[in-house]
């Protein structure tokens, strides 16, 4: 399952986000891929819903895969110790030329 | 309605239709306003309204029968416009309480969340923490034994608001039932990850660290938190205290690794959250070596003016913008040889 994720994700936007993410039916060994290279800015309530969704997709046996993290969003994931236990695609990683 | 109403109302519209002046109008406005804090509603207007033209036009055919039935028509029509005003007033009134019920919460949660600067020779302390909204979602965490260690934590829960500060009781009450100063900062991490694990999706980032008077060491831990910064004042230079640890709540068994510094007075250790590091400052966020510069610009203050001093070059730095986070800075340093 491919999913776009774009625009600023914070306690404003992070709540439809949310209900979204709740929305996707994981099943067993599914392998779902967030793409993030749209995502202008996010900030620590985005981060939870993410880890939130990370959660959710193991439990139910799934795989998450991020992919198109900024350079600055990198550092977010990287900082918060996530990307040591999310799957993160370096590949594609779009260049970062304006602020996540 | 009062007759009171009805006859200013009628001399007001009877002076308009004479002379339509703006001064006439003028009065008429200051006059709904009186009557909408007398919780006059839109229908009661028209009625009275009706019932003026009918006084001013006595005993002359101006004011027909159509006219009349017109203005009953328009009566009935406004009294859906009439409940929504009642509903917007009871909303209105439901947030006042609602915004008092959350100055208590905030209340409730400054005195449930009270800690005090340790003090020990050798190190002072200054601190500041300031919350975007009502409730703050950073937490800073003290315990001393006055004799040889003090513990710091600083915490920053995921997300804002209520749900944030009700999380951080949790926080302290582990810290409290650890509570040791000597404790390991992973060992201390290690525990607070196994309580906040098994809360719903509430995660928390957060540093702790432990000062040793004896040995001048600082040994800290990170649970995916914000770098802190320590200072070197023999070359007057800032080093990230690197660390990496995972976000608390994340994982059921985590162990997150601490490492230790060896302080010399004058160097200061400093602990923040990303309310200062993603603080705006026109279209971009705060560059690290604008931060250090500040730092560096108040460096012979007393750490908590220090504190203050960053807190009010930042509130500068984004004019005076509303916070977009939780804002939380913290100063160690060692005074002593």
């Amino acid at each position: 399952m491919l999913s776009m994720v774009s625009g600023e994700v914070d306690a404003f936007t992070a709540p439809s986000l949310r209900e979204e993410l709740l929305a996707v039916d994981i099943q067993e060994d599914m392998l779902v891929e967030l793409n993030l290279s749209e995502v202008s800015y996010m900030d620590s309530t985005g981060l939870g819903v993410i880890v939130a969704f990370y959660k959710n997709v193991t439990a139910n046996k799934g795989r998450l895969v991020l992919v198109g993290l900024s350079q600055r969003l990198q550092r977010l994931f990287d900082i918060t110790g996530l990307s040591g236990v999310i799957h993160i695609e370096k590949e594609g990683a779009v260049n970062d030329h304006e602020r996540i | 309605m009062t007759n009171e109403i009805k006859k200013q109302y009628t001399m007001l519209l009877g002076q308009y239709l004479q002379y339509q002046t703006e001064r006439n109008l003028y009065l008429g406005q200051n006059f709904s306003r009186r009557l909408v804090q007398k919780d006059i509603t839109p229908e009661e207007v028209i009625s009275i309204h009706k019932d003026s033209l009918a006084e001013i036009y006595e005993g002359s055919e101006e004011f027909t029968d159509g006219m009349k039935n017109a203005l009953d028509f328009l009566t009935e029509f406004m009294i859906q416009y009439g409940l929504a005003l009642r509903e917007h007033k009871i909303l209105l009134k439901n947030q006042e309480e609602m915004d008092h019920e959350l100055e208590l919460a905030a209340n409730v949660q400054k005195t449930m969340l009270k800690t005090t600067i340790p003090t020990i020779d050798g190190l002072s302390i200054g601190s500041i923490s300031v919350p975007a909204r009502k409730m703050n979602g950073d937490y800073i965490y003290y315990q001393g034994d006055s004799k040889r260690f003090v513990g710091v934590g600083v915490a920053d829960v995921v997300g804002k608001g209520i749900p944030a500060a009700l999380c951080m009781s949790m926080v302290k009450n582990g810290l409290d039932t650890l509570g040791q100063p000597s404790i390991s900062p992973s060992y201390a991490m290690d525990v607070l990850n196994r309580i906040v694990e098994k809360t719903d999706n509430m995660f928390i980032s957060m540093f702790y660290g432990r000062y040793d008077v004896v040995q001048s060491t600082f040994t800290y831990c990170s649970a995916g938190h914000e770098p802190a910064l320590l200072y070197r004042a023999k070359d007057g230079k800032f080093i990230e205290l690197e660390s990496e640890g995972l976000l608390l709540g994340v994982l059921p068994d985590v162990h997150n690794q601490e490492r230790s510094v060896q302080l010399a007075k004058g160097d200061m250790v400093i602990i923040m959250t990303d309310g200062v590091t993603e603080c705006r400052v026109d279209d971009r966020f705060l560059e690290k070596s604008e931060l250090t510069d500040l730092i560096f610009k108040h460096k012979d203050k007393i750490p908590q003016q220090l504190a203050e001093a960053i807190f009010h070059e930042i509130e500068k730095l984004s004019q005076f913008q509303n916070l977009a986070d939780d804002l939380t800075f913290v100063v160690l340093k060692k005074e002593d040889d």
